[in-house]
């Protein structure tokens, strides 16, 4: 499909807004309906049409998968943390309430990157298994 | 009023997936159903996991299948057998399953267990408590933020399963030496 220009100039066009939606998404989901799960599943989404449209090469130069693979490991570590910081201020693990001078402050910096540990593990995971089952097709198509 | 329409509709599409021979199409039927469970779980006010199936559902599991279908090829395997033993245990369960939505309290009872347990006061004290306004984000986060650490390492598990089984081997070149 890399040589269509109505979905190169649409996917150009569109990419852009789907990340920000996915960052409104994620960060507004203490107001609305959203958060971590749903914004990185768009955010994944995201990348997964740029490469259709551009290729799997292409979108892996713009997010390369050992950068995929840290991600991983990373929101999760980001989510354990945030327990670990409530421990080490005198709290119990994932204890929020500790985290500011405010406990509804606090609350919210806890959810705040909690929900950011769960968006960057889920867009990781998402886009992780899109990579793999695409080059995998791409090995058995050069066998 | 709309959700039995919707219901319906998502009835005539799984009778319409389980008659299909084209894997292509089910796919499709298969975000078709999706988006219906979408709408459907938009109507009941539950807009956190509609957007959920919307974006799951509908978008990334369709590309991933797709991606699947690349690898195994578009038309389903002709059975060996008229396999009538999955369609006795799917109807037993359904069937079962039916029988036990008997005994459910009606849709919005105020009076329901669910309603009356730890319900009012996530309602009555997660805005005051939080300071967030999404009382689905404040329960998700903060009240249950151990269930959903465990949510989220079951996500990290299954990335990491997959990528141990589908990881390409890096040194073929350094594996047919040392054989």
């Amino acid at each position: 499909m890399r040589d269509d220009l109505v979905l190169r100039v649409v996917a150009k066009l569109l990419i852009p807004f789907m990340l920000v939606f996915a960052l409104y998404v994620q960060f507004h989901g203490d107001y609305g309906p959203g958060g971590g799960f749903q914004a990185g599943v768009i955010a994944a989404a995201a990348i997964v049409f740029y490469a259709i449209t551009f290729g799997l090469a292409a979108a892996q130069r713009l997010v390369p998968e050992r950068i995929v693979e840290r991600l991983l490991a990373a929101g999760v570590l980001l989510y354990a943390g945030v327990g670990v910081a409530g421990l080490a201020l005198g709290g119990n693990y994932l204890d929020y309430f500790v985290l500011a001078a405010d406990p509804a402050h606090g609350q919210h910096r806890g959810i705040f990157w909690v929900e950011a540990g769960v968006g960057i593990t889920v867009a990781a995971v998402m886009l992780k298994l899109f990579y793999m089952f695409v080059a995998r097709g791409r090995d058995a198509g050069d066998a | 009023m709309i959700i039995y329409v919707l219901l319906t509709t998502m009835a005539v599409t799984v009778v319409a997936l389980a008659r299909l021979q084209n894997l292509f199409a089910a796919v499709v039927l298969f975000s078709v159903y999706s988006f219906l469970m979408a709408t459907v779980l938009f109507a009941l006010d539950a807009v956190d996991v509609a957007m959920t199936e919307a974006a799951v559902g509908a978008g990334v599991s369709t590309v991933l299948l797709l991606g699947a279908l690349y690898l195994v090829g578009g038309m389903e395997a002709k059975p060996l057998a008229r396999p009538l033993l999955p369609l006795v245990v799917s109807v037993a369960a359904g069937g079962v399953l039916a029988y036990g939505m008997q005994g459910l309290p009606a849709f919005s009872d105020p009076q329901a267990p669910m309603h009356t347990h730890v319900a009012p006061r996530y309602l009555e004290q997660a805005p005051k408590e939080t300071g967030v306004p999404n009382v689905v984000t404040a329960v998700l986060a903060s009240y249950r933020s151990f269930d959903t650490l465990g949510e989220t390492l079951v996500v990290f598990t299954a990335g990491a399963g997959v990528i141990a089984l589908l990881r390409r081997r890096r040194k073929r070149k350094g594996a047919g030496d040392a054989r």
